[in-house]
């Protein structure tokens, strides 16, 4: 049996259900509203998993599920040798989202990880501790710091309302996905001119590390050709 | 398992007959000194974790912080110490890097004889590890440090080389902008013209007058006169200094000439040479790098080396070690006691003796 893990819940589930029904195959869930049960329509020896889009890359690392539909940004930040794990099969076109850094918009003197740079270090001399930095992303956030030169900072969790943390004045600066900007405006951020950190959408993912039986090697053949 | 722990035993005894106090830091350290150390860096490198009394904890990455504290809390001077056990490595690019292993280590606190110091740390890794035939490089930290302060550029440029010691490519972009070789940035260039203006409102802990302070010492930056290219060549021939040290030290005395602020720390490094060849180390085919040791934790600010099996290009040194007197000006809160010490790895030696 392919297993194929899609998230449970959302605008993402249906745009993911809708993209698989565009190739002739057709997802659902099943029983009650409250159930996270599903099933296949259009081509048999596939089964469907509901997760939600955070736990696909676990999954798919240890090859519980053969085909998943997650994030990049998740991707990335989750499986730290994620290209010898998974391949990407195919960029869906939907839930665009690019990791962004950014900063008060009243700061005028920071636009580029540069400026960020030298802030962080006048920040720490004046205040003690040093600059913090809300996001949820850890890992993706310090490697492209580290890559761009970026010192004297710190991170700090935060996994909601992350723009909300400069104003409550739990961190100065944050990283997060963003899609549209609004709300990165509306709570007076900017985005640094070299701060996009990764541009993420949904993608089909292959576990490389699941096992495949024969019969199951002929299934995931023919699923791929439908979908790709 | 037993024929690694008679090496660990065999190392240790040899560090306690050169003088050397046994200690044993605790495995679990506190992690805000090693983050205010370290900074967020840290935290792909060592694995941490928390409880609600103490809060967050470190496995250690290495025993040389907690060593400095203890020396810094009652240690006598000067004061010799020998640990053994294992360190904890976070490994997020690297399956085949161990993420835990033995290290066997040596710290010097004395600051009568700087250079004797260095030899002797050297000297007694050198001999340890003198069956696997080796090949050690040497480095100073120092000198870099003399050369960006013997710099014509203020001081704020002089401060902002110095933070990026250890991140060559963030180092090599801030003197390509000092020189006036790269073009400056297009959103400065209209801050610096007064045209960068925003109606959005100041959120946030960093203030008004932080904001303001940053403008005014970027026009200041602006005002300032370019790099020479005289002192930026001498700067980049001393980074390009690796040879045998004899003629690595001809080559930075006929740098002085250019920066004479060279001259004490190259010294330094004379004294070096000397006390290495009294304990019988043959200076005259030792490598020395002057870009060594850059790209390891920030502490080491003097002398740093390093022994590599050359056959096995994939492995990490052997021994490392080097000179550490900043640190010590840092956890001793405004005590200093110069410091000099090194590791080895036990488990890489076993690893390339069972190979010969």
């Amino acid at each position: 049996m392919i297993k194929l893990g899609v998230p449970s819940k959302g605008r993402l589930m249906d745009k993911t259900f809708q993209w698989f029904e565009k190739r002739g195959v057709t997802l659902m869930r099943t029983g009650s509203d409250r159930e996270y049960a599903g099933a296949v329509d259009g081509i048999d020896g596939v089964a469907l998993v509901l997760l939600s889009a955070g736990e696909v890359p676990r999954e798919l690392a240890g090859g519980r599920i053969h085909l998943g539909v997650t994030g990049t940004d998740l991707i990335h930040d989750k499986l730290p040798l994620w290209e010898q794990q998974v391949e990407p099969m195919a960029e869906m076109g939907f839930g665009h989202a690019d990791l962004v850094l950014a900063v008060p918009k009243a700061w005028i003197d920071v636009d580029l990880t540069d400026d960020l740079d030298a802030a962080a270090a006048a920040f720490r001399t004046d205040h003690g501790f040093r600059l913090r930095i809300a996001t949820k992303y850890h890992r993706l956030v310090r490697d492209f710091l580290r890559d761009a030169g970026v010192a004297d900072y710190a991170l700090v969790d935060s996994q909601g309302a992350t723009e909300g943390t400069v104003a409550n004045e739990t961190a100065e600066a944050i990283a997060d996905i963003t899609s549209s900007g609004d709300t990165l405006r509306a709570n007076h951020l900017k985005i640094l001119s070299d701060g996009l950190i990764l541009a993420s959408q949904a993608t089909l993912w292959r576990s490389r590390v699941a096992a495949l039986e024969d019969q199951d090697r002929v299934v995931l053949k023919e699923l791929l050709d439908k979908l790709l | 398992m037993t024929q690694a722990r008679e090496r660990v035993h065999a190392l240790r005894d040899r560090f306690i007959a050169a003088g050397a106090q046994l200690v044993k830091p605790p495995i679990l350290q506190p992690a805000d000194l090693l983050l205010d150390l370290y900074g967020e860096d840290i935290r792909a490198r060592a694995y941490v974790t928390s409880d609600a009394l103490r809060g967050e904890q470190m496995l250690r990455p290495d025993f040389t912080v907690p060593v400095v504290q203890m020396h810094m809390a009652n240690g006598a001077d000067p004061a010799r110490y020998t640990y053994a056990g294992k360190v904890f490595r976070r490994q997020e690019d690297d399956p085949d890097r161990a993420n835990e292993y033995l290290q066997v280590g040596y710290e010097l606190f004395d600051g009568t004889d700087p250079a004797a110091a260095d030899a002797e740390v050297f000297a007694l890794i050198a001999d340890a590890v003198s069956p696997l035939n080796l090949r050690a490089a040497t480095g100073d930290i120092g000198i870099l440090m003399a050369a960006v302060d013997g710099l014509d550029i203020s001081d704020r440029r002089k401060a902002a080389l110095r933070r990026h010691i250890w991140r060559p490519r963030r180092f090599r972009a801030l003197l390509d902008r000092f020189s006036g070789r790269s073009p400056v940035p297009e959103t400065r260039a209209a801050l610096l013209a007064g045209k960068a203006a925003t109606d959005a409102p100041l959120t946030g802990l960093r203030r008004q007058s932080e904001i303001d302070a940053r403008i005014a010492a970027l026009q200041a930056d602006a005002a300032e006169p370019p790099l020479s290219g005289a002192q930026m060549e001498c700067l980049d021939a001393l980074l390009n200094v690796r040879e045998t040290l004899p003629f690595a030290l001809a080559q930075m005395h006929t740098l002085c000439a250019d920066l004479p602020a060279l001259r004490p720390a190259v010294k330094r490094i004379d004294a070096r040479a000397e006390a290495l060849s009294a304990r019988g180390i043959d200076v005259d085919n030792l490598e020395f790098e002057a870009s060594f040791g850059r790209t390891s934790m920030e502490y080491y600010d003097g002398f740093v080396f390093g022994f590599y099996a050359e056959q096995r290009p994939d492995l990490p040194p052997v021994a490392s070690g080097g000179r550490y007197d900043a640190l010590t000006r840092r956890l001793g809160q405004g005590q200093e006691i110069p410091a000099v010490g090194a590791v080895i790895r036990p488990g890489l030696m076993d690893e390339l003796e069972g190979a010969a």
